[in-house]
């Protein structure tokens, strides 16, 4: 991460492509049709509010950027599977389609191979993606569009039911939003499988991040006007997330050490709980700050920004084995000097960064603790701060109060049941 | 008898002058023929303007691939717009802005760089036998808002017809040395409301040339020299500029700071995108005039770039322009990387060059 995670954390190569075929939950065997497109533009201009958008089953090629800017329409495809808007020969345009529009849904296709986000909508409220495919289909590639499902700045969102795959940067990109719920999609093969970014009051559940460099994101960045916090990961699969990161260098995700299950960088109010978490070769869950992703304070920062990662909650996950092959040779020997040649790193890594200036009367706010309260599950403190001279296990056993969950009236009652198994039964 | 001779007079001018431009308004409905707003039209091998369409030119344009542009602004007897320092004028419903695009013609059927023509060259129309057209724009502000529509020319350079889904043109732009094969893409509506809803929640369409900054400028045409706010307000367009001047910088002016130059060009080609309410806020970087710091992108990690990074960790690395995100975006031709977003397939070599020498002359770095 960075100049300071990064250089311990990354290094290792990990073969990424490896048994990509087959994942694709398509494909373009047929022949694209070519002349739907200008149908399809005309429909996305003259569009009215009430209107569906039915896109019949077939393969169609996309060469410039779509948009739509009306309000209160439906894009409806006939399953993620059979109508298909490929863009591998697109020459203009920096998404595959464009939304600024409001009480905006889309459901059942696929885009694939967009040259920059597949679906972007930008400033909004009241939107729904529903059984929407983003795929690149060459596989992971540095060159692949950045994001596959991106809402930004959106209030009132649902993405259900969905896959993404293949992304450079994030699959699933939740950015800038407030109300949000996330659950039952696909993440696989992407730098960053799910991230939910200086977003309020988020829940993310029933997901399967899998063969991601990183499974799912809660980041907060700088220069942006609202920071986020109150994201819920709960209920999740995240398991063997070990691609090796393909991120162009420079964005935040390009941080991310492959073989990271769950990562929490500068955000706050994170409760992390009732997850299937294993199999990621760095660590299951990382607990990081701005400055680990290689930031030094204050520069190229706001000033209001707060890089520290604070009030997070992880209790009650299934572990499995994960941290046996760290990413990078400084994380390897750490592993090798504290665990021993066939140890493996803890579930849960923290760099170690605490803001002093909240502490009271000399001590930290049990507030804005970092809880890891799951049963024998350990933290690995990074000592970051010192430039690594003392890592060691620390015990950071406390509780915080449960996050209240999302409000999203359309998506209906989140669940409140546990998927942990009751006691005795496996 | 004298009545029937002044018909027959009006019939036989009718017979062999050509038919005057008649600028209107249409508050509703899609006038398939740009003809039909009669702003401008083609007599005798000329694109021609009709009276009370006035001409204007901006301090610094937009990049459009090397197309030159022909601007116009039209308002109903009476009509008037108000000052504003910084943002676009207040126009009156009944406003029409055309906006038209062309090449010098080249040999072998390609077209060379227009852009530099000034007004003093086209102010009084374009003879179309060195002039290749390709579309007119016209931005009208009705009663419902600003609508924006695209008129593509046809191959005989005599009629454009709207073409609300856009339309890719494949060109040849022939320079000295070099020629570049390109696809000039005219914007779809939905395209143009991506540059000119410059209030991304309000979604309304803006003019964004038509700034106080951008117009205030001495031209001269058919030999008459005059600043262009003083000429708007003399025909009765604009209402309340104030004594004071604003001034504005014309890129290439190499009297300027290259600070002043530089930022000109990116107020004019990223700022309706890169400010506090336009699409672009969710990069958190600022291109508008008086934006400094982390804002403007010193030192400033990238949001959400993707690929648009190049490898690069901030957005301007002071002293570093080839470490610049902002410099490598503005050179790339990736769709998924490139910036403007929209409206060029080409790279602004110019452009590229001075924002360059912008950031290797900025002192300090990034820690």
């Amino acid at each position: 991460m960075g100049q300071g995670m990064r250089r311990i954390f990354s290094g290792l190569t990990i073969a990424a492509a490896l048994a990509l075929a087959g994942c694709g939950g398509g494909g373009t065997a047929s022949r694209p049709d070519t002349a739907y497109q200008e149908t399809l533009i005309q429909q996305l201009i003259d569009a009215k509010p009430g209107d569906v958008i039915s896109i019949p089953a077939g393969v169609y090629a996309i060469d410039r950027g779509l948009s739509l800017e009306v309000d209160g329409v439906i894009i409806r495809g006939a399953g993620m599977d059979k109508t298909i808007l490929t863009f591998k020969g697109q020459t203009a345009g920096a998404e595959g389609l464009l939304v600024n529009a409001s009480n905006f849904t889309i459901e059942d296709l696929a885009l694939e191979d967009a040259k920059g986000d597949a679906l972007k909508v930008n400033e909004a409220e009241n939107v729904i993606i529903r059984r929407v495919r983003a795929e690149w289909t060459g596989g992971p590639k540095t060159s692949n569009g950045a994001y596959g499902l991106y809402p930004v700045q959106v209030k009132n969102l649902l993405i259900e039911d969905s896959v993404a795959i293949g992304a450079s940067d994030a699959g699933i990109y939740v950015g800038q939003s407030q109300n949000v719920v996330v659950r039952r999609n696909r993440a696989e093969f992407n730098v960053a499988g799910i991230e939910i970014e200086n977003t309020q009051n988020a829940d993310v559940y029933d997901n399967l991040a899998t063969n991601n460099t990183g499974g799912i994101l809660v980041f907060n960045m700088p220069n942006l006007k609202v920071p986020g916090f109150g994201t819920r990961i709960f209920r999740n699969r995240a398991v063997g997330n070990n691609t090796a990161n393909f991120g162009r260098k420079g964005t935040a995700v390009a941080s991310v050490p492959a073989g990271t299950g769950v990562i929490i960088n500068s955000n706050d109010q994170v409760e992390i709980f009732d997850n299937d978490i294993g199999g990621n070769n760095t660590a299951n869950v990382i607990v990081s700050s701005f400055f680990s992703a290689g930031y030094k304070a204050g520069e190229g920062a706001s000033e209001t920004f707060d890089p520290w990662p604070e009030s997070i909650f992880v209790h009650g996950n299934r572990f499995s084995p994960g941290g046996g092959k760290p990413d990078g040779v400084e994380l390897q020997a750490l592993r090798v000097a504290l665990f021993g040649l066939t140890g493996a790193l803890p579930d849960v890594l923290w760099d170690g960064y605490v803001d002093k200036a909240k502490f009271v009367a000399g001590k930290p706010d049990p507030a804005l603790a970092i809880c890891v309260d799951n049963g024998a599950a350990r933290v690995l403190n990074a000592d970051l701060p010192n430039k690594a001279k003392n890592p060691k296990v620390v015990e950071l056993r406390c509780k915080l109060p449960p996050l209240p969950a999302a409000n999203v009236e359309f998506a209906g009652p989140i669940p409140t049941e546990s998927r942990i198994p009751a006691a005795g039964k496996s | 008898m004298i009545r029937l001779f002044g018909l027959l007079l009006v019939l036989t001018l009718a017979a062999c002058s050509p038919r005057a431009l008649e600028p209107r308004f249409i508050d509703e409905g899609l006038p398939q023929d740009l003809a039909d707003w009669g702003m401008v039209g083609v007599r005798d091998g000329r694109l021609i303007l009709a009276e009370g369409a006035q001409a204007y030119e901006l301090n610094t344009p937009l990049f459009t691939d090397y197309a030159g542009k022909l601007r116009t602004v039209w308002m109903p007897k009476g009509q008037a717009a108000s000052w504003s320092d910084e943002e676009a004028f207040d126009f009156p419903v009944g406003t029409v802005i055309t906006k038209t695009f062309f090449y010098r013609k080249a040999a072998d059927g390609a077209v060379s760089p227009a852009d530099g023509l000034k007004l003093s060259e086209t102010g009084e129309g374009l003879d179309l036998s060195t002039i290749r057209l390709v579309e007119t724009r016209i931005l009208v502000r009705r009663t419902g808002g600003w609508v924006a529509l695209p008129y593509v020319w046809d191959e005989k350079q005599r009629t454009a017809t709207l073409k609300r889904t856009g339309q890719p043109i494949a060109l040849t732009l022939a320079r000295a040395g070099r020629s570049d094969r390109f696809t000039y893409q005219v914007p779809n509506v939905n395209q143009c409301s991506g540059c000119h809803a410059t209030d991304h929640a309000a979604k309304a369409l803006q003019p964004i040339g038509l700034k106080a900054r951008h117009l205030d400028r001495e031209v001269a045409v058919a030999g008459t020299g005059f600043n262009q706010l003083a000429r708007l307000e003399a025909i009765g367009y604009l209402r309340g500029p104030p004594a004071q001047r604003p001034g504005g910088v014309d890129w290439l002016d190499e009297a300027q700071p290259l600070d002043a130059r530089a930022r000109a060009w990116l107020d004019i080609n990223c700022a309706h995108c890169h400010s506090p309410t336009g699409p672009a806020d969710t990069s958190g970087m600022y291109l508008t005039p008086a934006v400094s710091g982390p804002r403007l992108g010193l030192c400033k990690p990238p949001i959400a770039a993707g690929q648009g990074t190049g490898g690069f960790r901030y957005g301007i690395h002071p002293g570093k322009p080839d470490e610049s995100i902002l410099v490598y975006r503005t050179a790339s031709l990736d769709p998924g990387a490139m910036m403007p977003e929209l409206g060029r397939a080409l790279v602004q070599d110019e452009a590229v060059d001075l924002l360059r020498r912008w950031v290797a002359a900025m002192p300090g770095g990034c820690g």
